[in-house]
C-alpha cells in the first residue's frame, strides 16, 4: 500500500459531482424522498406526545369523547405514514436503479480511459493492481452509494429534525441528551478511528497474502517436483497468521463499536429518564418551543426520541468503515481517471484510394490500395501511396528519461525488405519496435513512414500500417475464427481461413474438435504455446498490413514445424517492410540486413554473408564464441 | 457443505460458542432496559421519590454496564471466531493443495485456486461473523421482545402475531426471487471480470490492431448485462426496507389507537401509559429483528457458492497415495517402461501414450526429440511418478515407481520443468530448493556444472541477488540454469531437463552437457530438446511422435534408418548451421 493520505480532500465532493453528473434529475429526487421519509420518521413521537397528553387529561373519561381525538391523531399519523411510505419505495427502487447505473458507468468511464492510456502505464503498473479498480475499488463504492451515503443522509436528517422536536418538550432535557451524546460522538470517532487504521493495516496483509498464494498456485508444480511442501506451507503459515492477527483486531474494533454506541445510548436513555423524574419532582421550570411544562406527557416521549437518536448514530458509526474504504476506493479510481491520456496530434490519415491515369483519388470501398492523406495550409490535399518505407535517424530513447536506451539510431528499410535485429537481451531490439507504431515516443532523432514524419500520422492509422506479433501471445475468449478476424473485423470467413491456410495454422486448426469454431478460454488455454502463435500470426495476416514486425513470434514453434511454417512466413513478408526480432539465427539469416545491437547501439550492420565475412560479433554468436545473454 | 468447512474451526470453537453466549446475554439486558424503564416511568407517573428513581436508575446504569462489557465480549470473540476460521481454512486448503498431484492441480486452474483461498474465504468469513453474531442475537430479540410485549401489552401483543408471520413471508418472498438472480449475476460479473483482463493483458494486441472501439463495444455490452441483471436483484431486495416500515407503521397506528382505548376503558388499570411506551420500543425492536435476519439470509446465500467452492478444495483427494509399505531406498538409476499407455483424465478419449517399451541403464544419456505434441514431457513426467500410468508400469532401479515413498522417489528423481520457475527470495534461497542443508561450496559448485556461477558472480551482490517474482530481473536463459542448478543440488540419481536449455546458447548448452559427463557419470539423464545438437552425444536418443515411440538409436544409427530424424536435422542444418 502506498504510503500518504487513504483519500484526497476533495474525493468526497468529486464523486457527488459524478454521480449527480449521471444522473442529474433523478439523485436530487431521491435525495429529496430519502430527506423526507427520514422526517416523516421522526414526527410520530409528537403524536404520540398528543396521544398520551389526551389520555392523561381524560384520566378516567370515557371513550366516546377521548375516541375522536384520538382518531384524528392517528388519522393525520396514518396520512404521514402513507406519504413516507411511498416516497421510500420510490427511492428504494430508484435506489437500486441508480446505484447499479452509477456503477456501470464508472467501469465504463474507467474502462473508456484505460483504452486511452499509453502503453507505458499497462508496462509500469503491475496488471493485478489496474484489475483491483474493476473489482475491489468499484465493490466498496457500491457499498458507499447504495448504503452509506442514503444512510447517513438520513441519519443526518433524522438527527436534526429529532434535535428540534427535543427543543419543542424540553431545552433541559435536550442538554442532558446532547452533553451524553458529545461522550458518545467522541468513543465513535477513536473506536471508528482504530478500526479504519486496522482496516487499512488488514488490507496490507491481504495483499500480501493474496501475492504469495498467487505466486505458490503457479509454481505449484515446482514445489512438487521439488517436495518442497512442508517449507510452502511454514511460509505461508507465516503470512497467513499475520493476516490473521491484523483480521481480528480490524473486526475486533468495528464489532465493539456497536455495542459501546448502543450502550452509551441506553446510559443516555436511563440518564434522561432519571432526569426527567427529577425535573418533574422538584418541579424544575421547563424551557421549551412549545411552553409544555414537565409532565409524563414531556418524559414518555422523550424517552422515545432519545432511542432514536441513539439509534441514527449507531448506523451513522457502523458506516466509518464503509465510508473510508468507499473513498479510498474512489480516490484510486480517481487517480486512473486522472492519468494522461495517449498524447496524438496527428492529422494524416490513411485511406483507401484508386489508381487511375497515375493519379490516386479516395474512395469508399476495400481496394487493395492504401494512400496517405495529407491536408496541406493551402486547403488542398495530398495523397502519398502506402509503400512501407521506414526510415530512423539518429534516434535516442530511454524509458526513463535519464536512462537512454538507444542511442543514435539510424537504419532504413525499402519497401518489401526484411530487416532482423540480434542482440542480448536487453540491447533494445524490442524497444525499437516499440517506437515505430508509436508505443513510445522518441526522445531525439526523426522516425519516417514513407517519407513522413510518424508524429504527424494520426495514431491509429499508423497502427493500422504496422502490424506486430508478439512472443507472449494474446488471445481473447471467443472462437478461433473470431480470434483471426481480430486482425480485420470485417473479413470474411473465407478470408480468416486462407489467412490461416497461409501461414500453416489451419492444418492443425481443423484437428481441434470443432474446428475454427472451437471456443478458446482462458489465452487459449488447452492451445500449446506454438499454435497459440500460429493463431497470433494469421490473425496479422487478415489485417494484411505493408510492415509487419514479428517479435520473437516463431519462437515455441519446434524447427521442423518452422520449416513447414517457413513457406508461409515467406509467403506472409513477401512484398511487405518486415522487421524480424529473433533468438534463433536460423529465423533472420536469410533478411536483406541484419543489425547487431549491444546496449542500445548499432554495432554492426549488414547482410549474413557480408557479417560472416566481417568476422565480428554476429560471426561470434553465430559460430556459438558468444552468448547471447 | 457448512458441516465441512466448520471441521476447520478447531481451537476457535471456544470463541465460536462464546460469542453468541455472550450475545444472548446482552441481548436479555438489553430487553429488560425498556421493562425497568416502564417501571421507573409509572414509579415517576404514580409520584414516587427521588430515593426511587435514583435507586432504579442506579440499576438501569449497572444493567447498561454489564450489557456494555457483554457486548463488548461478544464483539472480541466473534472477530477471534470469524478471522481465525477464515485463516484455518484457508490453511487447510493450502495444506490440502500442497497434497495435490499434478492431474488435481491440472483440475483446479491456478487462478481458480487463487478466488478460492482469497476471495471465497473472505466471503465465508463475512457470513460466518453474521451467524454467530447477528444470526443468534436477532432470533433471540424477537422472541425476547415478542414475550416481553406480550407480559407489557397483553392481548395487544397478538399484533404482532399477526405482522410477524406477513413480513416473514415478504422476506421469504424477496429472498427466494433474488437468490437465483443473485447466483446468475456473479458470474457474469466473472466474465466481465475475466474479459477485462483479458483486455489488460492483450493490450498491445488491442492497441497494434487499433481495436480500442471494438473493445469498448464488447465491455459495454457485458457490463451493460451485468448492470441490468444487479439492477434486478436489487429492486427485488430493496423491497426490504419499505415493507419493514409498513409493518412498522401498521403496528403503530393499531398501538396507539388500540392502546388509548384500553387504557381509557380499563381506567389503566391493566394497561397504562408507560406500557404504551415500551410496546412501541419493542415493536421497533422485533421488526428491527426481521429485517437483520433477512441480511443474513441474504449474506447466506451470497457465502453459499463459495462454501461450495472452497469444500471441493478441501474434500478433493489427491490422485497419487504412498503404498502401504513403501520402499524408501532407490537401488539404481534404471529406467524400464514395460507396455506402458497413458492419458491425462479418464474422460479423455486420445492415448496420449502409447505401447511405450523401453530399457534406460542407470547412468546413461537419453535425448529424446519429438514434434510439438509428440508427447515427450508426457513420457518423462511418470518417472518420478507426478502422474500415474494408465496401463502398464514405469520401473526406477528395478521396482514400479507406485511401490516407492512419493517423497523418497522424488528426492532421487529431478525433474526441470519446461514452465520452470523461481521464487521471489534470493539466489541462495532459491538454489536451496534443491537441498535446505546444502553449504555455500555446494551451492557454488553445482552453479559450476551448471554453468550459473559465472554470471551470479558478475552480479554486484553475487548469490545474494534478490529474484522478483516470476523470475522477472534474470534473463531466460539465466533463469533455465538456475533452474538445472538447483536440481543438481538433490544429487538425483535420475535427471530430467525438459526442454531446459532452449534459451541457453549452444556453446553453453554443450559445456553444461560436458560438465555432466564429468561430474555426474553415474547419475541417469534425460533430456527433452528441439536442437539435435544438444542430443546429438547422447548414448541413445528417442524419437518420439505422436504418443509413440518411432525409433530409438544413436545419433548415426539414427540419421542412417529415420526419415523423420533427417528431416529434423537436415531442417536445422541447413538453415541454423550451428544454431
Amino acid at each position: 500500500m502506498k504510503q500518504g493520505p487513504i483519500f484526497k480532500k476533495d474525493t468526497l465532493k468529486r464523486l457527488l459531482k459524478m454521480l449527480f453528473e449521471f444522473y442529474p434529475l433523478a439523485l436530487p429526487l431521491v435525495l429529496f424522498c430519502i430527506l423526507f421519509t427520514a422526517a416523516v420518521s421522526s414526527i410520530p413521537s409528537v403524536f404520540m406526545q398528543k396521544v398520551i397528553a389526551v389520555l392523561e387529561q381524560n384520566q378516567g373519561g370515557n371513550w366516546a369523547q377521548v375516541g375522536p381525538q384520538i382518531f384524528r391523531l392517528v388519522a393525520v399519523l396514518a396520512g404521514l405514514y402513507v406519504l413516507s411510505l411511498a416516497s421510500s419505495l420510490a427511492y428504494t427502487q430508484a435506489m437500486a436503479v441508480i446505484t447499479q447505473g452509477s456503477l456501470k458507468k464508472m467501469r465504463q468511464r474507467l474502462f473508456h480511459k484505460m483504452q486511452g492510456l499509453p502503453i507505458r502505464y499497462f508496462d509500469s503498473h503491475p496488471h493485478g493492481d489496474i484489475m483491483s479498480h474493476y473489482t475491489n475499488d468499484i465493490d466498496t463504492l457500491r457499498q458507499l452509494i447504495s448504503q452509506s451515503m442514503p444512510q447517513l443522509l438520513s441519519a443526518a436528517v433524522t438527527v436534526l429534525t429529532l434535535l428540534s422536536i427535543m427543543l419543542y418538550f424540553s431545552l433541559w432535557m435536550t442538554l442532558v441528551v446532547l452533553s451524553g451524546m458529545a461522550l458518545m460522538l467522541v468513543v465513535v470517532k477513536k473506536l471508528g478511528g482504530s478500526s479504519a487504521k486496522y482496516f487499512m493495516r488488514q488490507q496490507v496483509s491481504l495483499g500480501k497474502t493474496e501475492g504469495y498464494i498467487q505466486e505458490m498456485m503457479n509454481g505449484q508444480k515446482v514445489v512438487k517436483v521439488f517436495c518442497h511442501e512442508d517449507e510452502a506451507k511454514a511460509g505461508f503459515d507465516a503470512i497467513n497468521d499475520q493476516l490473521f492477527r491484523d483480521a481480528e483486531q480490524a473486526n475486533t474494533f468495528a464489532n465493539i463499536l456497536p455495542p459501546v454506541v448502543v450502550n452509551i445510548g441506553n446510559l443516555i436513555y436511563v440518564t434522561v429518564a432519571m432526569a426527567g423524574g427529577i425535573f418533574l419532582l422538584t418541579k424544575v421550570n421547563n424551557l421549551s418551543i412549545s411552553g409544555l411544562a414537565f409532565s409524563i406527557s414531556v418524559i414518555v416521549p422523550f424517552l422515545n426520541i432519545t432511542r432514536q437518536f441513539s439509534g441514527n448514530i449507531n448506523q451513522v458509526s457502523q458506516q466509518v468503515n464503509a465510508v473510508i474504504m468507499g473513498l479510498a476506493g474512489a480516490n484510486r479510481i480517481f487517480t486512473v481517471l486522472d492519468e494522461a491520456a495517449e498524447e496524438d496530434q496527428g492529422f494524416i490519415t490513411l485511406v483507401n484510394v484508386r489508381e487511375e491515369d497515375g493519379l490516386l483519388t479516395e474512395c469508399q470501398e476495400r481496394t487493395g490500395l492504401w494512400a496517405w492523406k495529407q491536408p496541406l495550409e493551402d486547403g488542398t490535399v495530398r495523397y502519398t501511396r502506402l509503400a512501407g518505407d521506414v526510415r530512423l535517424q539518429e534516434v535516442d530513447f530511454g524509458y526513463e528519461k535519464d536512462k537512454p536506451v538507444l542511442h543514435n539510431i539510424t537504419l532504413f528499410a525499402e519497401p518489401g525488405q526484411k530487416v532482423a535485429f540480434v542482440g542480448a537481451t536487453g540491447a533494445g531490439k524490442t524497444t525499437i519496435t516499440n517506437l515505430l507504431n508509436r508505443f513510445y515516443d522518441i526522445a531525439d532523432g526523426k522516425i519516417r513512414y514513407d517519407g513522413i514524419n510518424i508524429n504527424k500520422i494520426r495514431k491509429s492509422d499508423l497502427r493500422r500500417a504496422v502490424g506486430i506479433v508478439l512472443q507472449d501471445t494474446n488471445l481473447f475468449s471467443g472462437t478461433v475464427m473470431d480470434n483471426i478476424r481480430y486482425g480485420r473485423l470485417a473479413a470474411s470467413d473465407e478470408e480468416c481461413i486462407a489467412a490461416a491456410r497461409l501461414t500453416g495454422a489451419h492444418d492443425f486448426i481443423t484437428r481441434l474438435p470443432e474446428g475454427y469454431q472451437t471456443v478458446l478460454t482462458g489465452n487459449g488455454g488447452n492451445l500449446s504455446q506454438g499454435q497459440r502463435q500460429l493463431i497470433a500470426i494469421a490473425r496479422a495476416a487478415v489485417a494484411d498490413p505493408p510492415v509487419m514486425i514479428l517479435d520473437e513470434a516463431t519462437s515455441s514453434i519446434d524447427t521442423r514445424t518452422e520449416a513447414i511454417v517457413q513457406r508461409g512466413m515467406d509467403a506472409l513478408m513477401k512484398g511487405r517492410t518486415v522487421f524480424v526480432i529473433a533468438h534463433r539465427l536460423s529465423t533472420v539469416q536469410n533478411s536483406d540486413v541484419i543489425m547487431v545491437l549491444e546496449q542500445g547501439r548499432i554495432i554492426e550492420r549488414g547482410s549474413h554473408q557480408r557479417l560472416i565475412e566481417e568476422k565480428g560479433k554476429y560471426y561470434q554468436l553465430y559460430t556459438g564464441a558468444f552468448e547471447l545473454e | 457443505m457448512w458441516k465441512i468447512l466448520l471441521k476447520s474451526l478447531r481451537e476457535f470453537k471456544r470463541p465460536s460458542i462464546l460469542a453468541p453466549a455472550y450475545v444472548s446475554m446482552e441481548v436479555v439486558i438489553e430487553c429488560i432496559i425498556p421493562f425497568i424503564t416502564a417501571y421507573l416511568v409509572n414509579q415517576i407517573r404514580a409520584g414516587c421519590g427521588i430515593g426511587v428513581i435514583l435507586r432504579y436508575g442506579l440499576l438501569l446504569l449497572v444493567m447498561a454496564a454489564f450489557s456494555l462489557a457483554f457486548g463488548r465480549m461478544a464483539g472480541i470473540a466473534c472477530a477471534t471466531a470469524a478471522s481465525g476460521f477464515s485463516r484455518n481454512l484457508r490453511k487447510d486448503m493450502f495444506y490440502s493443495i500442497q497434497s495435490f498431484s499434478f492431474g488435481n492441480i491440472d483440475r483446479f486452474s491456478s487462478s481458480s485456486l487463487v478466488t478460492r483461498l482469497t476471495t471465497d474465504v473472505n466471503n465465508v468469513q463475512m457470513a460466518y461473523m453474521m451467524i454467530i453474531r447477528t444470526a443468534i442475537r436477532s432470533p433471540l430479540m424477537l422472541i425476547f421482545a415478542i414475550v416481553m410485549a406480550f407480559i407489557m401489552g397483553g392481548r395487544l401483543a397478538f399484533i404482532f402475531v399477526a405482522v410477524v408471520p406477513f413480513l416473514a413471508l415478504g422476506l421469504y418472498l424477496i429472498i427466494r426471487k433474488a437468490f437465483p438472480i443473485f447466483k446468475r449475476v456473479f458470474r457474469r460479473y466473472d466474465a466481465l471480470n475475466g474479459s477485462i483482463q483479458e483486455n489488460i493483458q492483450g493490450i498491445r494486441v488491442v492497441k497494434s490492431f487499433v481495436r480500442e472501439d471494438y473493445e469498448k463495444q464488447k465491455f459495454e455490452k457485458a457490463a451493460e448485462e451485468v448492470r441490468q441483471e444487479f439492477t434486478r436483484a436489487e429492486k427485488i431486495l430493496a423491497f426490504n426496507a419499505p415493507m419493514m416500515q409498513f409493518c412498522l407503521y401498521v403496528n403503530m397506528v393499531f398501538i396507539l389507537t388500540f392502546g388509548s382505548y384500553v387504557i381509557i376503558t380499563t381506567q389503566g388499570l391493566n394497561f397504562n401509559v408507560g406500557q404504551l411506551s415500551s410496546l412501541m420500543v419493542y415493536s421497533f425492536q422485533i421488526l428491527m429483528s426481521l429485517m437483520m435476519l433477512s441480511m443474513v439470509f441474504v449474506m447466506i446465500t451470497i457465502a453459499d457458492e463459495s462454501t461450495r467452492r472452497i469444500a471441493e478444495v478441501l474434500q478433493e483427494k489427491s490422485t497419487l497415495t504412498n503404498p502401504a509399505n513403501p520402499v524408501t531406498e532407490v537401488k539404481d538409476g534404471s529406467i524400464d517402461f514395460v507396455d506402458v499407455g497413458f492419458r491425462y483424465s479418464d474422460k479423455a478419449e486420445l492415448m496420449v501414450l502409447q505401447n511405450i517399451n523401453l530399457h534406460i541403464n542407470s547412468g546413461e544419456t537419453i535425448g529424446i526429440l519429438g514434434g510439438t505434441g509428440a508427447s515427450k514431457t508426457s513420457l518423462v513426467q511418470l518417472i518420478p511418478r507426478l502422474y500415474d500410468v494408465t496401463e502398464g508400469s514405469v520401473q526406477v532401479g528395478g521396482l514400479d515407481v507406485r511401490a516407492y515413498d512419493i517423497e523418497a522417489l522424488r528426492n532421487q528423481v529431478a525433474v526441470v520443468l519446461q514452465n520452470n520457475l523461481l521464487f521471489s527470495g534470493t539466489i541462495k534461497e532459491n538454489l536451496r530448493w534443491g537441498n535446505p542443508q546444502a553449504s555455500d561450496e555446494e551451492l557454488q559448485e553445482a552453479c559450476r556444472l551448471a554453468q550459473a556461477d559465472d554470471f551470479i558472480s558478475r552480479f554486484p551482490l553475487g548469490y545474494d541477488t534478490y529474484i522478483e517474482q516470476g523470475g522477472t530481473n534474470v534473463s531466460g536463459g539465466q533463469k533455465q540454469r538456475l533452474c538445472i542448478a538447483r536440481a543438481l543440488l538433490k544429487k538425483p540419481k535420475i535427471l530430467i531437463l525438459d526442454d531446459s536449455t532452449s534459451a541457453v546458447d549452444t556453446q553453453t548448452d554443450a559445456r553444461i552437457r560436458q560438465a555432466f559427463r564429468e561430474f555426474i557419470p553415474e547419475t541417469t539423464k534425460l533430456i527433452i530438446a528441439q536442437r539435435i545438437a544438444s542430443v546429438q552425444d547422447a548414448d541413445r536418443i528417442v524419437l518420439m511422435d505422436k504418443g509413440r515411440i518411432v525409433a530409438v538409436g544413436t545419433h548415426e544409427e539414427l540419421l542412417a534408418t529415420s526419415e523423420i530424424y533427417r528431416e529434423v536435422y537436415d531442417s536445422q542444418n541447413k538453415a541454423g548451421g550451428k544454431q
